[in-house]
């Protein structure tokens, strides 16, 4: 197998972390939900954390794009 | 009719005068121009909208109000005690990287921090800043910052390496946040655009597609610059506080 395809396989491979993003965030918002319809007054507090939460959440799937334009533009 | 699409190369540097000093090059380029810009626009925003300083503020006064209020009750809340001192650079920070993001957002623009050696060069600052600080402030009494109270010292053996881990790899995850969260909109949008391009009257669905985009990336303008500058308050407090 030559390097172009080693490199294509390589970069859809490592796409497949967006998958861990895709339940993290959803885990996220899902408790921003779940905590203000118990307590809707608390939504002005919980609501900085999730906005927090979701930055993070998305980073590491993130990483994982960063890895595979790192495979298709550097090696 | 297959047009080639070039996702990338709207993250290209362009020089756009020319200079060399000595065989450094250090021509101003496109990227330059627009952290010019967006300093400027910061400064335009603080200076002359405060100006005035009217008791009943207008329109532009309240928008730097805000802002500094914004920042200043994100020092105060997350950085703990004895951090005010510290709001001036958070504060630099945030808006520094807010108008480098939105300013990216124009069409035919250049997204600065889209590059990993901008994001990482306000990274390595915050970091070695942070530890400089947590130095002065607690002398070698810092490294009890990685030894976590109360734990047992078989687990110490295993926890003090990864908690070295995860404190030096703060600079890291910062820069490459910001950079990945950056170049993967504008890909997006690039890439969107192409097929808009290709496909002639069906290109009214990947239209709809980049216009939904353009407001998440918006959104993710927002909250990056957010969360670099919470990250920050967050580590500015681990370092004078000691958890």
């Amino acid at each position: 197998m030559d390097l172009a395809s080693a490199k294509m396989i390589g970069a859809g491979l490592a796409c497949i972390a967006l998958v861990g993003a895709g339940i993290g965030i959803g885990n996220v918002f899902s408790a921003l939900i779940n905590s203000v319809a118990r307590n809707p007054a608390s939504q002005s507090q919980v609501q900085p954390f999730a906005f927090l939460g979701f930055a993070l959440a998305e980073a590491t799937g993130l990483f994982g794009l960063a890895i595979a334009f790192l495979i298709l533009f550097v090696f | 009719m297959a047009i080639e699409l070039h996702p990338l190369q709207q993250f290209e540097i362009q020089r756009i005068v020319p200079l060399q000093i000595g065989g450094i090059d250090i021509s101003f380029t496109n990227s330059a121009l627009l952290m010019t810009i967006a300093v400027g626009l910061i400064t335009a925003l603080t200076v002359l909208g405060t100006r005035k300083a009217a008791l009943v503020p207008g329109r532009w006064q309240s928008i730097a109000e805000m802002s500094y209020e914004f920042v200043a009750d994100l020092v105060d809340t997350n950085a703990g005690h004895g951090a005010r001192q510290f709001l001036p650079f958070v504060y630099t920070l945030f808006m520094f990287i807010l108008f480098a993001n939105l300013l990216g957002l124009v069409p035919w623009s250049f997204t600065v921090t889209s590059h990993i050696i901008v994001t990482f060069a306000l990274a390595i600052v915050v970091f070695i800043g942070v530890t400089i600080i947590g130095f002065v402030k607690h002398g070698a009494h810092f490294l009890r910052l990685f030894v976590p109270e109360g734990v047992p010292a078989v687990l110490l053996v295993l926890l003090v390496p990864i908690e070295l881990l995860s404190y030096f790899i703060r600079p890291f995850t910062l820069a490459i946040r910001l950079f990945a969260n950056m170049l993967a909109g504008h890909t997006m949008l690039a890439i969107f655009g192409g097929f808009a391009a290709s496909v002639g009257l069906l290109a009214i669905f990947p239209v709809g597609i980049n216009i939904a985009l353009v407001g998440l990336e918006l959104l993710v303008a927002l909250l990056q610059a957010y969360v670099f500058a919470i990250l920050t308050c967050l580590y500015l407090r681990d370092a004078l506080h000691l958890h």
